[in-house]
């Protein structure tokens, strides 16, 4: 037998990450600042998105949304409550998204009009890390109820995160949340990222978070990493 | 897990680049770095099922694991044991800074080139 060896040296998600550049040239060029936001199911993304969205659109700012998730569209539903622009992306048994989703449920959108296009990904916190959606900033959210060790059981996706938001502040106590433990981990993982603490009930760290991710002065990861 | 739609990634780039479509694949290398997020035990068990009926069939899977490697600012760049501690291990100064260990890239492929090497001959 005959063989041979062919040298590919080829990234398996090539088509992903070649699409998801492209996005980010659009996304640039349209003045759009992205966020992808990843957590588990329930750890309250659609409720901290909600408050973000209404209170853009009472700031005047020009925000949308992308959600994605297995089955239903309730949670567009819900979103669109806040007057935002909101579709959802029905992933069936995909469990993340990927950048041709993306570019197909941005048509007919004019990116000119968006200052802030925020994508929840499918509740998940392994399968997205992988897959770059052309967003500038990659947000990891973890609620008081789902244990401080959380960053250490997937240190993957929080060290790839550019903002950590830490939701549902509102029952820390209630959950005897250790606030320490937790940026403690979270420090062991990820040594620089801003660290976010929001509750969707209260309103706390809405405004924080908003101006994190619509500031233009912050146009990639490493300069976000800088931020205090 | 996206182990399938990895391993599905894997099969069409690999029968996207194989000089006849009927060439056998014996091998196949792939390095799926640490911080890449990919169970290298649930990736073998996807190949098999995303490999089933094409000419990967019979091919061997061989990981290759890549280490995360942190550049420290002070003592450059450092390999750390895991993604847990992103510690420099000379220093001990926190670092996030990684130039290595999200890689997921196919390597390399060993084709049978019986066929083909037969086909020159009688061409010859
Ligand atoms: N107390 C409290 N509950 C919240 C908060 N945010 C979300 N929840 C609840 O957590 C559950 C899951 O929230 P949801 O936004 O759907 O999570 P998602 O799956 O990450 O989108 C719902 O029952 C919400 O009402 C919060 O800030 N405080
Ligand atoms: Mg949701
Ligand atoms: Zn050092």
């Amino acid at each position: 037998m005959t063989t041979r060896i062919v040298d590919l040296r080829k990234g398996i998600l090539e088509k992903n990450d070649l699409l998801a550049q492209s996005l980010r040239g659009r996304f640039t060029d349209a003045g759009v600042r992205v966020s992808n936001w990843v957590s588990s199911p329930g750890s309250g993304k659609t409720a901290l998105l909600e408050a973000l969205l209404t209170t853009a659109v009472e700031r005047g700012i020009s925000a949308a949304a992308l959600v994605g998730d297995c089955a239903t569209d309730n949670d567009a539903i819900r979103l669109a409550r806040s007057g935002a622009p909101v579709r959802q992306i029905v992933t069936e048994s995909m469990c993340h998204l990927e950048s041709e989703m993306i570019s197909t449920y941005l048509e007919g959108w004019d990116l000119a009009t968006i200052d802030l296009l925020v994508v929840e990904n499918v509740g998940n916190l392994v399968c997205p890390t992988a897959y770059d959606l052309g967003e500038d900033t990659r947000v990891a959210l973890i609620s008081v109820t789902e244990g401080e060790d959380k960053p250490l059981k997937y240190p993957q996706l929080f060290h790839s995160a550019d903002v950590i938001v830490i939701t549902k502040t509102d029952i820390a106590a209630a959950v005897e949340w250790d606030r320490d433990a937790a940026l403690a981990a979270i420090r062991s993982v990820n040594p620089a990222a801003p660290i976010i603490e929001t509750s969707a009930r209260t309103g706390d760290g809405v405004l924080d978070l908003l101006d994190l991710l619509t500031d233009l002065t912050l146009t990639h990861s490493t300069q976000l990493q800088e931020a205090p | 897990m996206h182990e399938l739609s990895v391993a599905h990634a894997v099969v069409s780039t690999v029968l996207d680049a194989l000089p006849s479509p009927d060439t056998r694949v014996l091998q196949v290398r792939l390095r799926v770095g640490e911080l890449s997020g990919l169970v290298p035990q649930a990736l073998e068990f996807a190949y098999d099922v995303a490999a089933q009926g094409t000419p990967l069939a019979d091919a061997v899977l061989v990981i290759e694991r890549s280490p995360i490697i942190i550049a420290c600012t002070t003592c450059g760049d450092q390999p750390i044991a895991s993604a847990t501690d992103f510690r420099c291990p000379v220093c001990g100064e926190p670092c996030g800074d990684v130039v290595g260990g999200k890689e997921l890239e196919i390597l390399d492929i060993t084709l049978d080139d019986t066929a083909l090497a037969n086909a020159d001959l009688v061409g010859a």
